[in-house]
């Protein structure tokens, strides 16, 4: 909040006036839920059923009760009139919540990378294991898959929407304490999800693990974002929505009505962490994939290829390829992605209509997802020589290549018989970590490159030079990972499935497991140097931060300049 | 629409997206037409088509103790290493036994059908081993299969099971129409107890609210339920309700 | 820079822009990729044949059959059908041939232990080892020492029916457990242990009863495993004279054994597998190397 004065004074008058201050609609509604909310926990805490739902709640009073405090003593420090948005002429951007955001995706992201190696290298000695329930594999899976998805890759698509909607719709963020209340509200939701999962606490559908009472927090949290986001919006200057927010909003859109439809459930009583979903059976299968096969395509999709469209041409300075192409990947993709979600289920006990619809929209999906790769890729015309001297742009541009190689190893995973081979085996895993270190994770990287210099108001990164470094040594972990992935998925689901020439299975099912040990070991390697990347990355922008600061004429309001690397 | 001529696009049809641009309410309104329309046409008919859930005896609801055990396998995440679905694909029949039905898993919140198979298919490992394998196994994998990669879960044997008010469980998925009576309700506890024990008094009536229920001491423990007694008889409970031997394959093709 | 928005033309490319600027971001009025929208129709067209053809689309009460009539479900059937006639060759000879003459054939001996191998695998291996060399509590099925009579017709009925399982015909009878019964003073069952490692041939413990040890065998244990410990096939009561333990030949274990009880569990197989595989089994399980 103390940041909401950069780039301008904080009073459009200059002097701040003696004016009686009254509590805001937004800071008096905070602060009474937020009370109300104490209330609540404090209840739910004195009879909670298990430790560590009691923990939860604790952690809840404290929390709201931090937050009141800082709402209030903010209030009284501040002078009377809340932030302009405007200063001479200029928006008066709000980056303090963009800032927070881009720390904790580091921050997670570090921790999330580092749970991976840790599981990687569980899954090749298991004794790695250690025998306890909160460092069991079963247990350190999920809380990887939330760290790098919702923790990491949360935080950069609410930082960086925050970022690019204020600037695309020259205009600043809309409201006051709610930009903060959706970073950090969302980040008090990962808490308890993570810690929910290393103490036992999960609903066991994947990539929704969280329990009740965080999924209703959540709900709240994404109804502000949504708000927030709009609200700018509503302010923008130039009449037309530029693109990379139809991506966002649909994002923001779609994961809400997912998480809902995902997550409906009904507590045991409100002393339990437990609830038991409303679906059940084949039909909760089938809505749990629409919503994990969505949460890959707007959440890991969708909403990066919002980050591709401000972040690619910005650091190209180049214009977005084609403007048509934007229009039709963009509805094509949204409606279709919704069909795919049966490829999940392929030859399961879900009826085989249901299994046609997945296969062939995924198929039909190729070309969507592919139109927003073109036009990532083709931005470039005309700057293709950046590549060579600067590191930042070639990690958003390969991130690219790899969204389009992601997503043409999946319509192809999708049809049924290569699905029959690779359903349940590594290759999964291959084909999941080409999209999310490929492109997720490295167009993530290059958002935070670009953002970091912009933020803290510096000329550039600390050194490209470790941006480069960065960037082989994670692009080999990529390659150790996949490849290695590759192999042993291909490997095992022929090893399934291999006859001997008498007609009887050749291989039992531990024969297979023990063939994945070597390749088990390569990925691990592979996740030791991608890991070792993001901490020279978080050096880099740590040292970036504490440059001096550029001068003033370089100001956020322009177009950031960047010095070439050599 | 492909237009090759590089300054001038058919203006009329591609102007008018400028509705969507211009208006970002019609712009939220048209994402969710469009992003309905594919959930809407995938999972409603799952309800309502008969031919979904095939029709079978022998299906029950789980018993408290299986319920319990149910959630401990919810809670370690044996879902992601474990799938309990097996595809009609040969292989799979001959490694697992008969691919899985819908009706198999209709009880089950949430379902456990799995993405990968790090460790095989359980989804008729009921029966496969004995109580004292299963054990063994949950304690240290390794101890029996060398070359296993699973998870030790020692502890289960040596905490108690804490699911004294398992009947509000079950009363939440009566809710849902899972045909648990009151009588099973009320007797919820007790019946957990029983399961669990060598020669209980009631274990008849336990019998009859759960045709098939497996009753004895999993754990070899006499001395209290221990969350592996619920896990493993979660376990031996997987895949043995419908007689395949009974079954008929042609009446349910789908 | 800033001003170059209002001419509409992207100097580099030479192509137009749409006009508007966000942020200094322009757009290119290119048309769409050629090959980018006629392989976005190919497929559709491809999904379009496969509707047709395949089960596709739900209705009110059924659903799209699709024009080949597929579905999974006899798909398998027929999958398995061929499986089936694959291995009829052998596979009806195996059932036809009694076990003896099994063995006696090497074509067909090759035959069923290429299908007991695949079965022993994922079924018994995760107890008796991949090698069925066994553990602690679980036999090894290679040497010629048998819990339950190591004949063909022996081990058929203990795979078929298993020990002390749920299965009517299964093979009963536990070791009692003297201790936790109180059957026997504890000093009783430390003298029959360092009995039984006496005629096992290991070297007794320092002050060994084994007079006293012999009487409680004699009057508790010969009944099952016979006068000089050799064991009985039909009670599953193991030869207490040989260097083959079940459960382990030291004091401490022995002592457990004789205080608490045995009663190893090994499931029936009946039903689960079929008979062809059943019968592999026995020939693989007897081949192993031991076998009576
Ligand atoms: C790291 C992955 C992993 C996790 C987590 C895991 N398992 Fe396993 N599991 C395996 C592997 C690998 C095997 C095969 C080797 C073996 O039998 O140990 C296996 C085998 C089994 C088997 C024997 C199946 C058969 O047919 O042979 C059972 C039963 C089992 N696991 C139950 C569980 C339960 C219950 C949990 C959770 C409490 C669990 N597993 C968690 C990997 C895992
Ligand atoms: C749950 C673990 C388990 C599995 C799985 C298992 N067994 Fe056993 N098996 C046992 C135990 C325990 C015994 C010894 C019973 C006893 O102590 O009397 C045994 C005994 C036997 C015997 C008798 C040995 C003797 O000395 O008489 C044979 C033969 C045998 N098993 C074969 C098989 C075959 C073949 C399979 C697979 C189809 C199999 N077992 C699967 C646990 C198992
Ligand atoms: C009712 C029959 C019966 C009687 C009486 C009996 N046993 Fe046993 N004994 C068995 C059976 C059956 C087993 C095998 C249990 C198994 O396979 O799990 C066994 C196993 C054993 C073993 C384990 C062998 C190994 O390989 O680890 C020892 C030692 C033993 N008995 C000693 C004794 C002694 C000493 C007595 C008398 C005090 C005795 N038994 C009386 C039936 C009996
Ligand atoms: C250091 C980098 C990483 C390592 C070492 C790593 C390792 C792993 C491992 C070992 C698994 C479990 C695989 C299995 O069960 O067999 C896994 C699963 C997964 N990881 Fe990662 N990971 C890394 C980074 C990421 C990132 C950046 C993302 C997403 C943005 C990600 C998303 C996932 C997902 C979605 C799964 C579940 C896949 C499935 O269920 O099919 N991971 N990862
Ligand atoms: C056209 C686009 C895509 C299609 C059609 C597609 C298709 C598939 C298929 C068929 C599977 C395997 C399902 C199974 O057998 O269990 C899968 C798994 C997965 N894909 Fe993709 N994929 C696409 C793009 C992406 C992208 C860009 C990502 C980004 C990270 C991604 C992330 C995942 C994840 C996380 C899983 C694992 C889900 C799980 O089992 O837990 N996919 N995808
Ligand atoms: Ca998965
Ligand atoms: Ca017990
Ligand atoms: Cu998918």
């Amino acid at each position: 909040m103390r940041q909401s004065a950069t780039g301008g004074a904080p009073d459009p008058v200059g002097v701040p006036r003696q004016i009686s201050k009254s509590l805001t609609f937004g800071e008096g509604g905070l602060v009474a839920s937020l009370v109300l909310l104490a209330f609540a926990s404090l209840t739910v805490a004195s009879g909670a059923e298990t430790a560590a739902y009691a923990f939860h709640a604790w952690l809840t009073v404290l929390a709201s009760l931090a937050a009141v405090f800082v709402i209030i003593s903010h209030h009284v420090e501040r002078p009377a009139a809340l932030p302009a948005r405007e200063v001479d002429g200029r928006p008066n951007y709000n980056f303090g919540p963009v800032k927070f955001a881009t720390v904790a995706a580091m921050f997670w992201g570090i921790a999330g990378f580092l749970v991976g190696v840790i599981i990687a290298f569980q899954l090749a000695f298991p004794a790695l294991n250690f025998d306890l329930p909160w460092t069991a594999f079963g247990r350190l899976r999920p809380l990887h898959t939330s760290a790098v998805i919702f923790a990491f890759g949360g935080n950069v698509l609410i930082g960086t929407s925050f970022y690019v909607v204020q600037r695309t719709c020259h205009a600043r963020l809309a409201g006051y304490l709610a930009p903060w209340f959706v970073v950090l509200g969302y980040n008090f939701f990962i808490l308890i999800a993570g810690t929910g999962y290393l103490l036992g606490i999960t609903q066991g559908k994947e990539y929704a693990e969280p329990e009740w009472y965080a999924d209703l927090w959540l709900t709240v949290v994404w109804v502000t974002y949504l708000l927030v986001f709009l609200g700018t919006i509503w302010r923008r200057r130039e009449p037309h929505i530029y693109v990379a927010n139809w991506f966002y909003l649909a994002f923001i859109v779609t994961i809400a009505v997912l998480h809902l439809g995902n997550n409906a459930s009904v507590p045991v009583s409100i002393y339990s962490p437990k609830s038991y979903i409303v679906w059940s059976g084949v039909q909760d299968a089938m809505v749990q994939w629409w919503y994990g096969h969505n949460a890959v395509g707007f959440f890991l999709t969708a909403g990066f290829l919002a980050i591709m469209y401000y972040f690619i041409p910005k650091r190209a300075e180049r214009p977005v390829y084609s403007y048509r192409l934007s229009i039709v990947h963009f509805w094509a993709l949204i409606f279709i992605y919704i069909w795919a979600g049966p490829h999940h289920l392929h030859y399961t006990a879900l009826p085989d209509w249901a299994q046609t619809l997945g296969m062939t929209f995924s198929i039909i999906l190729w070309m969507p997802s592919w139109g927003g790769m073109i036009n990532g890729l083709m931005t470039l015309s005309g700057a293709w020589d950046k590549l060579r001297t600067d590191p930042v742009l070639r990690m958003l541009v390969v991130s690219v290549a790899f969204y389009g190689m992601s997503t043409f190893e999946g319509p192809l995973m999708s049809v049924k018989a290569v699905n029959s081979l690779s359903h349940y085996t590594d290759w999964t895993i291959g084909h999941v970590h080409s999209g999310a270190l490929g492109w997720v994770a490295y167009i993530s990287f290059g958002a935070i490159y670009c953002l970091v210099p912009w933020l803290w108001n510096k000329r550039e990164l600390y050194s490209l030079k470790l941006v480069n470094w960065h960037f082989w040594i994670s692009t080999l972990g990529i390659v150790f990972y996949i490849s290695a992935m590759w192999v042993a998925g291909i490997l095992q689901g022929l090893m399934w499935r291999a006859y001997t020439s008498l007609g009887f299975l050749e291989y039992s099912f531990i024969e297979t497991v023990e063939a994945m040990h070597p390749f088990y070991v390569i990925r691990a390697i592979g996740g030791v140097l991608f890991l070792i990347g993001a901490l020279i990355m978080a050096f880099n922008l740590w040292m970036t931060v504490r440059s001096p600061s550029a001068e003033p004429a370089v100001s956020l309001a322009r177009n950031p300049a960047f010095l070439p690397a050599e | 629409m492909a237009t090759a001529t590089t300054p001038a696009p058919r203006k009329s049809l591609w102007q008018k997206h400028a509705f969507f641009e211009r208006n970002s309410i019609w712009l939220i309104i048209g994402i969710l037409l469009v992003i309905s329309v594919g959930g809407l046409v995938e999972i409603v008919p799952l309800f309502y088509l008969k031919s979904t859930i095939e029709k079978v005896s022998g299906v029950r609801p789980w018993t408290p103790l299986e319920l319990a055990g149910r959630n401990i396998y919810v809670r370690e995440g044996c879902y992601n290493c474990h799938s309990q679905m097996i595809r009609p694909l040969r292989d799979e029949v001959e490694r697992y036994g008969h691919y899985s039905l819908a009706a198999e898993s209709m009880y089950d919140r949430p379902f456990q059908w799995g993405s990968k198979r790090t460790g095989p298919d359980l989804a008729r490992v009921g029966g496969k081993y004995s109580d004292e394998w299963q054990r063994q196994h949950l304690a240290d994998p390794r101890s029996v299969v060398p070359g296993s990669i699973m998870p030790g879960y020692p502890f289960l044997a040596e905490s108690r099971l804490e699911a004294a008010d398992i009947g509000q469980d079950m009363k939440v998925n009566a809710l849902y129409g899972v045909p648990y009576t009151e009588e099973m309700i009320a007797a919820a506890a007790a019946d957990l107890r029983t399961q669990a024990t060598t020669d209980a008094a009631d274990a008849e009536a336990l019998q009859q609210r759960y045709p098939g229920a497996q009753i004895r001491d999993f754990d070899g423990n006499l001395a209290f339920v221990s969350e592996a007694d619920a896990l493993i008889a979660y376990l031996q409970a997987l895949g043995t309700m419908v007689d395949f031997k009974l079954y008929d394959d042609k009446a349910n093709i789908r | 820079m800033a001003d170059m928005h209002r001419q509409n033309i992207d100097a580099v490319t030479g192509v137009s822009t749409t006009g508007h600027e966000w942020d200094g971001i322009r757009e290119l009025n290119n048309p769409l990729p050629r090959w980018w929208l006629w392989t976005f129709y190919a497929c559709i067209a491809w999904a379009v044949l496969y509707w047709v053809l395949f089960p596709a689309w739900p209705l009110v009460t059924g659903y799209t059959y699709g024009l080949l009539g597929w579905k999974s479900r006899e798909a398998i059937q027929a999958d398995l059908a061929q499986l089936r006639a694959q291995r009829a060759v052998f596979a009806d000879k195996l059932a036809a041939a009694s076990l003896p003459e099994i063995e006696q054939n090497p074509e067909l001996l090759a035959f069923a232990r290429a299908q007991g191998r695949a079965a022993f695998g994922d079924n018994c291996a995760p107890c008796h080892g991949a090698g069925a060399a066994g553990t602690k509590g679980y036999p090894n099925l290679n040497d010629d020492d048998w819990l339950w009579g190591g004949t063909l017709d022996q081990i058929h009925a203990t795979i078929q029916h298993g020990a002390r399982s749920a299965d009517p015909d299964a093979h009963a009878g536990d070791m009692p457990a003297f201790g936790r019964d109180g059957m026997l003073p504890r000093p009783d069952i430390v003298a029959a242990a360092d009995y039984v490692r006496h005629i096992a041939g290991l070297a007794p413990a320092p002050g060994a009863d084994l007079a006293k040890g012999g009487e409680v065998f004699d009057a508790n244990c010969a009944a099952c495993h016979g006068a000089e410990g050799k064991g009985n096939s039909e009670l599953g009561a193991p030869n207490l004279a040989d260097p083959i333990w079940l459960y382990g030949s030291d004091r401490a274990t022995i002592i457990q054994t004789i205080s608490n009880g045995r009663a190893g569990l090994m499931p029936a197989w009946k039903g689960r597998l079929d008979d062809g595989t059943l019968k592999a089994l026995t020939v693989y399980v007897h081949t192993l190397g031991g076998g009576l």
